[in-house]
């Protein structure tokens, strides 16, 4: 099962496309533009509307909405006046509970909600009135942290994409907000909205430029420039970009049409669409840390030094020191084995590696979760991020022993789940080892003695 | 007709923990209590407020968020539930309350007259907000009064606090004499915590007191001096201060509820009550009460 972003969208949060659409020209167009990415949406083969909304603030983690009916109307804060919007919502319940137990995976603080009569923001009401009026596509959505940064919100979008992996699905990520969000502080006429600004109007051009040519990733490195420049501060951060930017593997060379771009009351209200297609130029420049897991800077003040951790506990077989000896390779930089055996052994001009999984030294983590809890309960996982925690082993194993990845001459690869791993691990062989060109061994067993879904047995040169 | 006036001004912090802990028939989640310091902080206020005649309860939220300047509800019968987009599994509240239109109509039309954005909320699906159910029911769980629900007009996050100030100072004086041309007493609720750094995680059950306590000693002093300030009549300083408390400490008198109130009760130099101080996922919230029925003319 492989499941992918077909679509991303970014749209703004406002009611007047809606509610009053005629009453202002730019109203009309992003109207008209938000129909016109629901009409692409309707022609992919979407079968999921993931939501993340910058209008939804949380304070306790995440919140993922759970209902399967959200209804009520809505009316906003602000446009009261322009009248109210009656919603009754598809919510993909299994999708939304997979959701936040992958976040717990990563290590994020996540819950669910479902209660009749919860007030879902007037940014995703909007979004899915306009998107997807019939509730033809099942929909998720997840509130924005206050306090969250960049790791944070970059690990939500993985956790997110273990899910739509793991269940195949074919999905539409939204981030709704809007581009410089500054309005005016007085009523206007309809006909007098201009963008507040020329500075904000400079920026969200400069914004919509990088999107129309794909490079999300680059918007994404931007966000905090971006938030100081033309953001009033409501939340911590211009997020929404980090999380639409790790949705798509913070890629630089997606295919971006801008088909609106309109003053609401003095914010930049756009709508963007970014194609997965690349559009052939830019390779990724990825200069921050690419987190996995959430090891959390939070709580740093309680005083109950006792809580657990947050991260899952590992079960499995105790952990030894590699067994030192004549030709024995041993490294720190390597998981302690499981087994009293060293991580490499040198024969002549080879170097004979014991099998090799992704915890990480140290703490033992698994780089996109384990596949089980403590109580054998099965976990969503990122198949793909074990697979690279995998090969990063390997080479510290083969630096510790004066070797290196391009020295690797035969391996043998061991599955735990042939049928769902295949393709992701395939992936990151192809990235890595694939470019070297071992010969390759590829084996589905039954466990492994870690929670863990992939290990490699290696060969090297010396 | 005669003059109106203020009976008293409180601070009324809004976390919905309160009413979830006290159990009230209307919300519907049930917990096992918590947070007593601060409902018997509430239950003092209470008594000392019991004799006091009032017409209506004129209060300030900061969780109705407006942007484009201070509105006020003029829908006279508003019912519905109310749920904590953040805390849901706490309050999920029925409602059934009376807007005072005629004296919200009256501050609205004094401070537009002073030059100040303002605009009467008169849509009839319009949820009000949880903070101003929390406090009101806090203070007056009879829900016998009328209230008038004043939106927090987020003027900091575009400008500063010291802007903020000099609207809420302006919104404050136009509250003071439209009440006073009113001929109402008027009890005039601040709903806002002071120090507001929460904790971002939550124990299980939520009323677990023993993890409960001020997110950091930076808090606590900035929340002991507040407090101080308020006991000794320093209402000025308190708004010279303002812009370094916001920041230092997060503070939610950022939504001007404070400012408001202070300048509304004249910025008075009488001392205020504390009726209680405790913490709620790590903010600081105090119940202070300033008893301007007794200062005289």
């Amino acid at each position: 099962m492989s499941g992918e972003i077909v679509k991303s969208l970014i749209v703004p949060a406002h009611p007047h496309p809606v509610l009053c659409p005629e009453k202002n020209e730019g109203w009309q167009r992003v109207r008209d533009a938000y129909d016109d990415a629901r009409r692409q949406i309707e022609e992919s083969d979407a079968d999921l509307i993931i939501v993340y909304s910058t209008l939804w603030p949380s304070v306790i983690g995440h919140q993922i909405q759970a209902d399967p009916n959200p209804e009520w109307v809505m009316v906003d804060a602000d446009f009261h006046d322009l009248g109210s919007i009656h919603y009754s919502l598809r919510i993909d319940t299994e999708f939304a509970e997979a959701w936040n137990q992958a976040n717990i995976n990563r290590g994020l603080e996540s819950r669910t909600v479902s209660y009749h009569g919860f007030p879902v923001d007037v940014g995703s009401v909007v979004a899915l009135e306009l998107l997807n009026p019939d509730n033809r596509i099942p929909a998720v959505i997840c509130s924005t942290n206050v306090y969250s940064n960049r790791a944070e919100t970059t690990v939500l979008a993985k956790a997110c994409m273990d899910v739509v992996k793991a269940q195949g699905k074919k999905a539409v990520a939204v981030s709704v907000m809007s581009l410089s969000n500054r309005m005016f502080t007085e009523p206007i006429e309809p006909h007098e909205d201009r963008i507040h600004s020329l500075k904000d109007d400079e920026w969200n051009r400069k914004i919509l430029e990088f999107l129309s040519e794909g490079r999300l990733e680059d918007v994404g490195q931007l966000s905090r420039t971006i938030h100081d420049q033309i953001r009033v501060k409501k939340v911590v951060a211009f997020k929404p970009m980090w999380w639409l930017s790790a949705m798509n593997d913070n890629r630089n060379d997606l295919t971006g049409e801008v088909l609106a771009y309109e003053p609401i009351h003095g914010a930049g209200a756009a709508v963007v669409v970014l194609n997965p297609e690349s559009n052939g130029t830019g390779d990724k420049e990825y200069d921050e840390d690419d987190v996995d897991f959430y090891g959390g800077d939070r709580n740093v003040l309680d005083s109950d030094k006792d809580a657990e951790p947050k991260q899952p506990i590992n079960s499995g077989p105790a952990l030894y020191d590699p067994v030192e000896g004549a030709n024995a390779v041993n490294t720190s930089k390597a998981p302690k084995p499981v087994g009293a055996y060293p991580h490499a052994r040198r024969e002549g001009d080879l170097i004979y590696l014991s099998g090799v999984g992704p915890r990480q030294p140290g703490d033992n983590s698994i780089p996109g979760g384990p596949i089980k809890d403590s109580n054998g309960n099965p976990l969503n996982y990122d198949i793909k991020a074990q697979t690279r925690a995998v090969v990063d082993n390997i080479a510290r194993i083969l630096e510790e022993a004066g070797s290196s990845l391009d020295k690797v001459i035969d391996v043998t690869s061991f599955l735990v789940d042939m049928d769902r791993d295949f393709s992701g691990y395939n992936e990151v062989w192809a990235e890595t080892l694939g470019k070297v060109g071992p010969t390759r061994t590829t084996l589905a067993i039954r466990a492994l003695p870690t929670p863990i879904a992939v290990e490699m047995k290696v060969i090297a040169k010396a | 007709m005669a003059k109106g006036g203020i009976v008293a001004g409180c601070l009324a912090p809004h976390p919905p923990h309160l009413v979830y802990a006290e159990n009230p028939e209307q919300n519907e989640p049930v917990s096992e209590g918590g947070w007593e310091q601060l409902r018997w902080g509430y239950e003092r206020l209470r008594e000392s407020l019991k004799d006091v005649d009032y017409d209506v309860i004129v209060i300030l939220s900061p969780h109705w968020q407006t942007y484009v300047g201070t509105h006020f509800i003029g829908v006279e019968k508003c019912s519905s539930k109310s749920v904590d987009p953040v805390f849901p599994n706490l309050f999920r509240f029925n409602y059934d309350l009376t807007i005072d239109v005629e004296l919200a109509k009256a501050i609205h039309d004094q401070a537009k007259s002073e030059g100040m954005s303002v605009k009467m909320m008169t849509n009839p699906d319009f949820r009000v907000d949880y903070g101003t159910i929390v406090s009101c029911h806090m203070v007056r769980p009879e829900w016998d009064k009328p209230i008038v629900s004043i939106s927090s007009n987020r003027s900091l996050s575009y400008y500063s606090v010291e802007v903020m100030q000099e609207m809420m100072i302006e919104l404050g004086k136009s509250t003071a004499k439209a009440i006073e041309e009113s001929g109402k007493k008027c009890l005039l609720i601040a709903s806002n915590s002071l120090s507001h750094r929460h904790f971002v995680t939550e124990t299980n059950p939520p009323e677990d007191m023993s993890k409960e306590h001020i997110t950091s000693h930076a808090m606590h002093l900035w929340d002991m001096r507040m407090i101080e300030m308020m006991r000794e009549g320093k209402s000025q300083q308190i708004i010279n201060e303002m812009p370094e408390f916001c920041e230092q400490a997060i503070a939610e008198t950022d939504g001007g509820a404070l400012t408001w109130l202070l300048s509304a009760m004249g910025v008075p130099s009488e001392p205020a009550i504390l009726h209680g101080y405790g913490t709620i996922i790590g903010t600081g919230n105090a119940i202070m009460e300033w008893p301007c029925r007794n200062w005289g003319a």
